[in-house]
């Protein structure tokens, strides 16, 4: 073997790794074949046993689907989760965007502290503000006879919950993003400021056009994470039929029906379909976001 | 503001006449006034059961996504009309503000309430010292619930770290297809832990003898090699491990994406010197491979660790956790809190999460500030 050749893949080395990627599939692949399955199929044979038939068109359905989207309420859930996930992911990216440009290109007192305590605040656990916050949601907080919280009745609310995602995803949106812009060249910033832009012209025409890599991954990991959610929803948003989102939806349903495979496993995929959708669409930006990150409380 | 780019900006705008800037005053008392009716107006709309969901939606995307700007034009507007000195001082506490408040309502102030809640009672009400970590530290369930727990955050970094390493080590080899595979282990990555539970839910899927034949893979080939079905979901303590398969199954993609990139950036020299002095392929997967990433590994290990501390969702949705023995700290949580509305127990079992994570805080800052030293 040469020098600076890489050493290759023999069949044992490729071999385990199929065998691998196939164990990773195989439990995707259930809960996709069971739910294009009739009702009496799915819950009486074993989903592989289409295998041996694949292109028999009468064992192949998409009636789950369509009583999971209108009758299960899934249609309205899908509704309800873009409701919740849109907001809460341009929420905190926007603000943290405005506070990470302040951090590293503006001067004021307190500009260090207050960095430091974003950065202790990335892995506080998301149980630590649930009791707190749904008091304040539901009676408001008052400090020495101030009212200092409203009592908004935000519980059940879409403006509820998009608070408390954008509040938990701010210290690491904030943190990766002020790593990113204050990396940019500052001559960039100077020359702009020399040409009489001020502070909020150099951030809509300047930064965040530079920024697009760093706030498409934060982007696709917040709006996953929020889509994905089912504590914060459960938490704030309840289980009423008019405003449930699919992660709760799909948990009620393993919670009711949970023998009607042919169901469950439409619900299943129906809430994975746009997560799918942006890994297999983004998945450069996809990685760099959920590695980016994994840190999150 | 000016609307054109950056290059065409003069330093001086030209002070505005008289009418035009009587209108800019009309417009900016209008654009006060109005807009905080048109919020209102937006988030009753939301409110409103009766209206289509459709338009319910439709009005609750766009309150979210433009009040979010708007806040800031607002804000960065009124600055603007400060006088000189001041504009420039306040500014950045604009820019910075959202975020703060945000951060002080939403985690700083909840931190300190759960502390101060975990020593009173379920309402809240009266003070009652540390009945409730006594609960946390006595309570059968409770126990089981830290075993547990203990286990998770030994077993699934450890099992994803393995696999993830290694997989990342033998896909690095190949010569095609490396992506390919890479992506079928990072996919589950994508679903949510309630998507991930219904699927191996329907893995261990169970039916009893005369109740249909069983369709869940695990009982399927258990049959085949001659057995009865088995309630899998229910054999203590086994049932735990078939929980922690399934984030496992989830993070191992994580780990191994991570550690794939650190393994590729190891200088190809050192590596081939090794094998030119004859290191076997372990050889140098033991001494040069896993030196060279061990801080990578360390901090994948510590995310990891994190995560499994927090896990809910997965032994939430399998159901009747204290019935299989497979309770865990921040399912506990929840459970107390807001089904047994026992905030003082649920506020304990916080704490007890918090805790264990403030290492990891005191780390984060310090590394921090080292780095901010060097900068």
């Amino acid at each position: 073997m040469s020098v600076g050749e890489r050493k290759k893949a023999g069949w044992f080395v490729r071999i385990t790794i199929l065998v691998v990627c196939l164990i990773w599939l195989f439990p995707a692949l259930g809960v996709l074949v069971t739910s294009f399955r009739p009702a009496d199929d799915a819950n009486t044979t074993g989903w592989w046993s289409t295998l041996t038939n694949p292109w028999d068109v009468a064992q192949w359905t998409l009636a789950n689907y369509r009583s999971v989207l209108d009758s299960g309420g899934f249609s309205n859930a899908l509704l309800n989760s873009l409701a919740v996930a849109i907001p809460a992911t341009v929420m905190p990216i926007t603000m943290a965007a405005f506070a990470a440009y302040a951090f590293s290109w503006m001067e004021f007192r307190g500009r260090q502290v207050m960095f430091v305590v974003v950065v202790a605040l990335m892995v506080v656990p998301l149980q630590m503000a649930l009791i707190p916050i749904l008091r304040l949601y539901n009676g408001g907080a008052e400090l020495f006879g101030v009212t200092v919280f409203p009592d908004l009745d935000l519980n059940g609310t879409f403006l509820g919950i998009w608070l408390a995602h954008t509040g938990f995803g701010l210290p690491l949106a904030t943190y990766l993003l002020r790593n990113y812009i204050g990396s940019l060249p500052s001559s960039i910033i100077e020359s702009a400021k020399i040409d009489g832009a001020d502070h909020f012209t150099i951030f809509t025409r300047l930064i965040v056009p530079l920024s697009v890599p760093a706030l498409a991954a934060f982007t696709i990991f917040q709006f996953l994470w929020v889509w994905n959610d089912l504590l914060v929803a459960y938490v704030f948003l309840g289980g009423t039929r008019d405003n449930q989102v699919v992660t709760i939806a799909l948990q009620a349903l393993s919670g009711s029906r949970g023998q009607d495979w042919h169901l469950l496993t439409a619900a299943a995929f129906v809430t994975m379909a746009l997560p799918l959708f942006v890994f297999f669409s983004l998945q450069r930006y996809f990685v760099r976001g959920l590695t980016a990150g994994a840190v999150k409380g | 503001m000016s609307d054109g780019p950056v290059q065409q900006i003069t330093p001086t705008d030209p002070a505005p006449a008289g009418a035009e800037r009587a209108l800019r005053l009309l417009g900016a008392v209008a654009v006060l006034i109005g807009l905080p009716l048109l919020v209102r107006w937006a988030f009753d709309f939301t409110q409103d059961r009766d209206a289509n969901r459709f338009a319910i939606v439709g009005v609750a995307i766009a309150l979210g996504v433009l009040g979010v700007f708007a806040l800031f034009w607002v804000m960065d507007q009124i600055v603007d009309r400060l006088p000189h000195g001041w504009r420039e001082t306040v500014r950045p506490y604009v820019f910075v503000g959202p975020a703060l408040v945000l951060l002080s309502v939403f985690l700083i102030y909840p931190v300190v309430n759960t502390v101060l809640l975990s020593f009173k009672d379920r309402r809240g009400n009266d003070w009652v010292g540390l009945d409730n970590y006594e609960f946390v530290f006595t309570d059968p369930s409770m126990l089981r619930s830290l075993r547990n727990t203990a286990m998770w955050i030994v077993v699934v970094p450890a099992l994803a770290l393995l696999i993830g390493l290694l997989f990342a080590t033998l896909a690095d080899r190949l010569q095609r297809g490396e992506s390919v595979a890479k992506s079928v282990i990072f996919l589950p990555m994508a679903i949510s832990f309630v998507g991930a539970a219904v699927t191996f839910r329907l893995i261990y899927s169970y039916r009893p003898e005369g109740f249909g034949s069983n369709i869940g893979v695990m009982n399927a080939v258990w049959q085949g090699l001659g057995n009865d079905p088995v309630a899998w979901l229910t054999k203590k303590p086994w049932n735990n491990f078939l929980l922690m398969v399934i984030m496992v199954w989830m993070q191992t993609g994580f780990a191994m994406v991570v550690l794939s990139s650190a393994i590729k950036s190891i200088p190809e020299e050192i590596i081939e010197a090794a094998r030119i002095d004859g290191a076997s392929e372990w050889q140098v997967f033991r001494h040069i491979t896993v030196p060279s990433i061990l801080p990578t590994i360390t901090v994948v290990t510590t995310y990891m660790v994190i995560n499994a501390m927090k896990v809910f969702d997965i032994v939430f949705v399998m159901g009747s956790p204290e019935n299989n023995g497979t309770e865990v700290v921040a399912e506990r949580m929840l459970t107390w809190f807001f089904i047994r509305n026992n905030g003082g127990y649920g506020a304990a079992v916080a704490v007890v999460l918090f805790v264990a994570v403030v290492p990891v805080m005191i780390a984060n800052v310090r590394r921090f500030r080292a780095e901010e030293a060097i900068r």
